[in-house]
This record gives structure tokens, C-alpha cells and sequence, in this order.
């Protein structure tokens, strides 16, 4: 199993963050996982992705080329990445962000409004975890409950009443797919 | 020791594992894609008890390692590419005044300021002689972070025990992604006598004197054979290099660091295509596995040799030195920041054959 | 018979001859800076940078220990040094060629974060070892072998005062420019050094101390001759004296 996993969207949207989540996720499940971000001046203020490999082989190429899964959080994201997705690989859509958000035939597509339901919850800093939710449940390539346990580490002292918060963020996201 | 495996981005456990080596000073200028190196070190090294300064350039940073070496204390300096071509000066002169550093540099696409993304284009410039005069260093180059911060500890060690600059030469790729590692080792190494420190005279009232000057010809001459008898020990015991699937192969790809491990990916899917491929990754570049190379490649099943690489042929020399014209040695590269994907290697590998089978 | 000895080698220096020309002031600098060490009892723990130029191989001279450095390079090699020993005695010896021109930045950068080594800068105005060109330093009017008309302030601009310039940086704690061109110089030099070494161990800041210097040979004079010069043509350019001094005006 290997999964070639893009991530793009505005920066500040915590895409480079979601990245990492995701990663040291499949660490603790034990698969190999690689993490690439983006860099240089191409980060400020423009657009960020990040590469993510999740596999149960040694890792070669760390840079995810033809991405099995994308997650587009805005338009220009979804318009550039989206053409090199594998025939019958998943797209996930910030469709808070996308006008007229529409996917190719051959994927799979969900539109996530996170931005919606991160005001719902109060704090749109939670809009990545929303799609972080989506991704797991539609993919079951980690479990949700891995991602649980992980914010508790996380958020800790002073911030311990974030866990909470981003744990409903997760199942918010799935929902969307299990309705989808 | 912690064999746990922790998730760290390269720049940064490449740091943490000089200092953990015993690293006592690191001397540095920012520089894309490396940056995480100093602004490491610059919050762990006082913690652990040594130096960090950022310098006014990369001169200036590879001759504070420079004098911090001729005292006796184990330093280094990271870099990229462009700062890598300002530091050779420097490096010249810890080879003409047999100093021990090492030197991180993490390339990217150039020439000129070129780009920021990841290349491999600076093997003439690390492997063939640093800066002017008839020097080496040792260069080791890593495909994976875990090998990187492995190789640190033996950077130092190697720069001690032959009185060499060692580089460390990996790429915008390693010094940015992130990747599960563990630290195998964790002793800092042995401090190591070294009675020529201008650190103070000795009890007796000797003087020591660093320096790469030596007026007299002759003088001069006599330390480049002594150089180049150490460069002779060094190439017959410190050769590293790992091969892969060679064994019977019909095609070895020769590449190292990252492009070597994307190649493995092609070598993988080579196999599955009933491709009997290998894959020749050194990791000593200075000095190159040439014997070992030979050997695999005057093996009756190969039939080419093709060499990888984020440049347009440079390691590609080595690799025709060793093979001698025996067999036949394509070539594919990717240069100026673009990074080759797997298919396109098992494509031209796919080509390769074709093309000698006609 | 009874034999007195009235003059004898500082103990501060081997017991070996020099390469320097006859009149080159560096002979007489380098055995002040050496009995400033004996005096101060130094030199077990001193360390001199050399610069490229005539003084690279002070480490011969010298009976301390050196370190060479690339051409300008001394501050940065000075830096490594006494970052990683702050307990040494740290001083480069720089002609005008390797500060004020090709080492301009790495002299710039150690005073302004204020380095606690000493910098002993030799100024005699010309290019010494490669055959009499023009430095930054040389004066407007002064032949050299690429001024050969004379420094000629459009085409090659004018003196750099490295003295005045760098005390401008609060880095720098203490500054003065000496000459040892006659007797009365010559021990203001010496306190000079021994000055700047006390403050360099007190750790109050980057410690600077500028000669002005002779070249009989490239300035094609005699030593008697060029000895004058520094007295009556150089120093009007660079002014003789304490330039800056921290601890002192703090005091005040």
C-alpha cells in the first residue's frame, strides 16, 4: 500500500500543518511516511503544498508527482493539481473556497465546506482538521482514533481545551463523507 | 538509547546529530534550502554548551571554522551551492593547513543563484579538488535523513582521525522534507590528542604554528605526497557504497543521495516489469567506489550502466572511469531544481536496453 | 673584564633572523607586541593570527603560538579562535592590503560584534610583499606601481582611515593609532598594546590598535627618510592618537 498524498491551498490555511498531522499519524501506526513541503519564497503569501507519502514499503521518491489523493483547499489548488491525480484517485474539495467547485469524471470527489462548519464551531482554525476528518474517513487510510489520541499530546497545559474542539473538528469532516 | 522512531525534517536532525557527535561549534550564513541548520543551532548549541555565530558571509563563516579547528575544537559551517562556491577558498586552506571541519551543503539547482529547489550539480566542485591547489576532501553524500544523521558521526571522526575537511553533500530535498528517524547512536565521539592546536605552547615552551605556507617548492611538494598518500589510505579503507538487486542485473542505474532513492522506486517497478534492474548507490563519492562499481558492471548479465543524477553528467565520469569503456554508460538527468520522478528513470532504463539489444 | 648587557632579545620572539627590509618598522612592532607579552606573562596562552602579506610568516617570529589566515580573513579566524577559547590571548597582525581591502567586511562585522581579540593593524600606505601597489591607504599624490602618476583621488578615490571609520561601531571599546617612527612614539605604542591586551582580557569590546608604518623599499627612500615620512606625510592624514576609548570615557 502506498499512498501519494497532495495537500495545497492558500497559505495560513494550515496545509503544511495538516501535512505533518497526517505523517506523524502514519508513523505511529508504523508505516513509512516521508513529508515535503513547499518552500521558499513561493510560501509567502502565495500558495503552499506539501507532499505526503504513506506506504508500507521503503519510501523512493518523497515528492508525490501523480497524487493518488488531493486535498485542494482553494480554487488555484484544485485548477493546477487536480489534472495529475491517478484515474480513479480521490479529490477532497474546500468547497468554502472554490466558486463553481466541480472534479473530473474518472475521481472520487467530496466538497468539504470546511470554512462553514469551522464558523459553526466557532474558530476557522479548525477548517484543516474538518478536512483531515474528510480525508481519513474517505480514504480509512488511518484510523480517526489515531488522530484522537495524538491531539491529546498535542494540545496540552493552557491549550488542553483545543482537544476537544478538534476532535469534533475530525468527526464533522467525516460526516460529510459518510453523507457524501 | 532511544531507538524510537522520531519524525524529524533534515536540516534539523542534521544539526542535533553534530551536536550529539560532539560538535562544539557551528559558524553559518543563511542560505535557501538550509536555513533550519542555523536557526538550530543557534538555539541548541549554547544548551549544549558550545558556540554558534552567524557570520557576516559564508567566508568569513568557513574561516571562524578555520581557526576554531587550528585550537583543537570540532567545528563546522553548513551551506548551499552558491555559499558552498564562496566557502572553497576557506576549505583550500583547511586542506593546506591539514585541519579537520566538516561542511554541510545542502545543494540547489544552479549555476549562478539559479533556484532554491533541490540539485545535484556541485559533485565537480566537492569531488574533484576544493577550492585551488591539489586537495580532496572526503565527501559523503546521504539518501535518507536517517543516513544523514548517521554520517555525521562519522564526518567528524573522519575528519579527525585523517585531518581533512569532510562534506556532507546532500540536497534541497533532504535539508526539507521530514522522515521517521532514530538515533542508533548516541555517544558523542572520543575527544581526540591533537598536539599541533596553536592552543597555548606546550609545558616545554614549543610553539605550534597552523598554516598552508611553505615558500620553499620543494617543501611544498613534500606535503602534497604526504597529502596524497593519505588520499591512497583513504581510498582503500574508507570506501562506502550500497548496491542493490545487482547481482545477475541486466541494467545497473548508478546514482546517489536523493536521486538514488527515487531510482529505487524505479528499480522496483523495473522488477515488476520483468526487468532484472540494480541499483549502484555510493555513498562516498570522494572517494568513489570505482572497484566495487567495476565489478558488478564487468558481471556477464549487465549489458549498460545508466547514470542518474539532478545534474547534466557529472558523477557520470566517475562512472565511465570505472567502467572503462567495457560497457556501455548512458545517461539521464534532470538539472537547474527539477527532480527526476521514478517512471522517467525506468523509461530511459527501458531505452537504455533497448538501445544496446539493437 | 666585565661584560653589561644592555640591549638583548625580548624573549617574546625566536631566536631567528627576519625577512623584513632594512627601515621596515614591522621588526621593531613585533618586539613591542613581544615584550608586551613577556611583561604581561602571556605567552604561554597567546594566540597571533598573521595576515597574507610581509608579516604572514610572524609565526616564525613569534614565540607564541600563530595561526595563518587566507588574505583578510584574520578576523574571522580570530573569531573561531576566541569564541571556542575565550580564555587565550587573541590578536591578528594586519597590513593595509588585508584589512582595509580584501578583508574590509570581516574587520567591519569582528568590531561591530565587538570580538574580544585585539587587532594590530599595520598601515604603510603600499602593497609590501607583491612589489609596491597602491592601497586603500596610500595618499593622494603617492606613486605606487599601478599609481604610477600618482594616487589620483577621481580615478582611485582617497585614504580610508580604518581607525576612524570602525570606532563608529559600538562594538569597538578601544582605538588608537601609534607609530614607533621615533623614541617618544614608540613607547605610546607600547602602552598602546599593552593597553589594548588588558582591555581584551577585562572583555569590554573589540581592541584596535593602528601603526602606521614604513616602507624604505617600495617607497623607494631611505629607512632615515621613510622614517620621516610617516611623521610628516602620513600622519596628517591619519592623525595620531586615541581615536576611541570606552572604558576610559565611561570613567569620565
Amino acid at each position: 500500500m502506498t499512498r501519494e498524498v497532495l495537500i495545497a491551498g492558500f497559505g495560513g490555511q494550515g496545509v503544511l500543518a495538516m501535512g505533518r498531522t497526517l505523517t506523524e499519524a502514519g508513523l505511529k501506526e508504523g508505516y513509512n511516511v516521508t513529508w515535503v513541503p513547499s518552500y521558499g519564497p513561493e510560501m509567502r503569501g502565495g500558495t503552499a503544498n506539501c507532499s505526503v507519502v504513506i506506504s508500507t514499503e521503503p519510501i523512493g521518491s518523497p515528492v508525490v508527482a501523480q497524487p493518488t489523493e488531493l486535498i485542494a483547499m482553494n480554487g488555484p489548488s484544485l485548477a493546477r493539481f487536480e489534472p495529475l491525480v491517478d484515474a480513479g484517485g480521490l479529490v477532497l474539495v474546500n468547497s468554502s473556497q472554490v466558486e463553481n467547485p466541480a472534479c473530473r469524471a474518472d475521481v472520487r470527489c467530496y466538497l468539504v465546506p470546511c470554512m462553514e462548519e469551522a464558523g459553526k464551531l466557532g474558530n476557522f482554525k479548525v477548517a484543516n482538521m474538518i478536512m483531515l476528518g474528510a480525508y481519513i474517513q474517505a480514504t480509512n487510510a488511518l484510523k480517526l482514533d489515531t488522530l484522537k489520541e495524538m491531539l491529546a499530546t498535542v494540545f496540552t497545559g493552557p491549550k488542553a481545551h483545543l482537544v476537544a474542539l478538534n476532535i469534533k473538528a475530525l468527526e464533522v469532516g467525516a460526516s460529510y463523507v459518510k453523507e457524501g | 538509547m532511544s531507538m524510537q522512531k522520531e519524525l524529524w525534517k533534515g536540516n534539523e536532525a542534521i544539526a542535533e546529530a553534530a551536536i550529539r557527535a560532539g560538535c562544539q561549534a557551528y559558524f553559518g550564513y543563511p542560505i535557501t534550502p538550509q536555513n533550519e541548520i542555523p536557526e538550530y543551532m543557534s538555539r541548541r548549541m549554547p544548551q549544549a554548551g558550545g558556540v554558534f555565530v552567524q557570520a557576516e558571509s559564508e567566508i568569513a563563516a568557513i574561516n571562524m571554522v578555520y581557526g576554531a579547528s587550528a585550537v583543537g575544537v570540532r567545528a563546522m559551517t553548513s551551506s548551499s551551492s552558491p555559499g558552498i562556491s564562496l566557502k572553497q577558498e576557506g576549505i583550500s586552506y583547511l586542506v593546506g593547513a591539514n585541519l579537520p571541519a566538516v561542511i554541510v551543503n545542502m545543494m540547489r539547482g544552479g549555476p549562478g543563484l539559479g533556484t532554491i529547489q533541490p540539485g545535484q550539480a556541485d559533485y565537480f566542485q566537492a569531488t574533484r579538488s576544493p577550492g585551488h591547489g591539489d586537495g580532496h576532501m572526503i565527501v559523503l553524500a546521504p539518501a535518507s535523513i536517517q543516513e544523514a544523521v548517521d554520517l555525521m558521526w562519522d564526518a567528524f571522526a573522519l575528519a579527525d582521525q585523517y585531518l581533512t575537511p569532510v562534506m556532507v553533500l546532500a540536497d534541497g530535498m533532504i535539508g526539507q522534507m521530514m522522515e521517521p528517524i532514530s538515533w542508533k547512536r548516541d555517544q558523542p565521539l572520543p575527544e581526540v590528542d591533537k598536539p599541533w592546536a596553536a592552543d597555548g605552547r606546550d609545558g616545554d615552551g614549543k610553539t605550534h604554528f597552523v598554516t598552508s605556507l611553505r615558500l620553499k617548492s620543494a617543501d611544498n611538494e613534500r606535503f602534497v605526497q604526504d597529502l596524497a598518500q593519505r588520499y591512497r589510505q583513504i581510498q582503500e579503507n574508507e570506501v562506502r557504497y550500497e548496491a542493490t538487486d545487482c547481482e545477475n542485473a541486466e541494467i545497473i542505474i548508478a546514482a546517489f543521495g536523493t536521486t538514488a532513492r527515487i531510482a529505487s522506486t524505479a528499480v522496483r517497478q523495473l522488477r515488476a516489469d520483468g526487468v532484472k534492474a540494480g541499483l549502484f548507490r555510493p555513498i562516498t563519492v570522494w572517494p568513489y567506489p570505482d572497484q566495487a562499481l567495476r565489478q558488478l558492471v564487468l558481471q556477464d548479465s549487465v549489458k549498460a550502466v545508466l547514470t542518474v543524477e539532478m545534474n547534466l553528467g557529472q558523477m557520470h565520469e566517475d562512472v565511465r572511469l570505472a567502467v572503462r569503456g567495457d560497457k556501455p554508460t548512458p545517461f539521464y538527468g534532470r538539472t537547474g531544481g527539477m527532480v527526476p520522478e521514478p517512471r522517467d528513470i525506468a523509461r530511459a532504463a527501458q531505452e537504455a536496453l533497448q538501445e544496446v539489444s539493437e | 673584564m666585565s661584560t653589561q648587557v644592555v640591549y638583548q632579545r625580548s624573549r617574546g620572539l625566536q631566536d631567528v633572523e627576519t625577512h623584513y627590509c632594512p627601515g621596515c618598522h614591522h621588526g621593531v612592532i613585533h618586539k613591542l607586541i613581544a615584550e608586551v607579552l613577556v611583561e604581561m606573562d602571556l605567552l604561554d596562552s597567546a594566540v597571533g593570527v598573521s595576515p597574507v602579506g610581509c608579516a604572514v610568516l610572524a609565526g616564525n617570529y613569534f614565540n607564541c603560538d600563530f595561526v595563518e589566515a587566507a588574505h583578510g580573513r584574520a578576523p574571522a579566524v580570530a573569531t573561531g579562535i576566541k569564541r571556542v577559547k575565550p580564555e587565550m590571548l587573541v590578536f591578528t597582525y594586519q597590513g593595509d592590503g588585508d584589512l582595509a581591502s580584501i578583508g574590509a567586511a570581516e574587520i567591519v562585522h569582528a568590531a561591530m560584534r565587538g570580538e574580544r581579540f585585539t587587532t594590530i593593524f599595520i598601515n604603510n600606505a603600499i602593497y609590501g610583499m607583491t612589489g609596491g601597489q597602491m592601497a586603500p591607504t596610500t595618499l593622494v599624490g603617492q606613486k605606487s606601481t599601478t599609481t604610477q602618476a600618482g594616487r589620483d583621488p577621481l580615478q582611485h578615490g582617497q585614504p580610508i582611515r580604518m581607525a576612524e571609520m570602525l570606532s563608529t561601531l559600538d562594538g569597538m571599546a578601544y582605538c588608537e593609532r601609534v607609530c614607533v617612527a621615533d623614541m617618544g612614539n614608540l613607547h605610546r605604542a607600547k602602552r598602546a598594546i599593552k593597553k589594548a591586551f588588558t582591555l581584551q582580557q577585562q572583555g569590554v569590546g573589540h581592541t584596535f590598535v593602528e601603526f602606521l608604518s614604513t616602507c624604505p623599499t617600495n617607497w623607494g627612500m631611505s629607512p632615515v627618510d621613510a622614517g620621516k615620512w610617516v611623521l610628516s606625510d602620513m600622519a596628517k592624514v591619519y592623525p595620531l592618537g586615541v581615536v576611541k576609548d570606552v572604558p576610559k570615557e565611561e570613567k569620565a
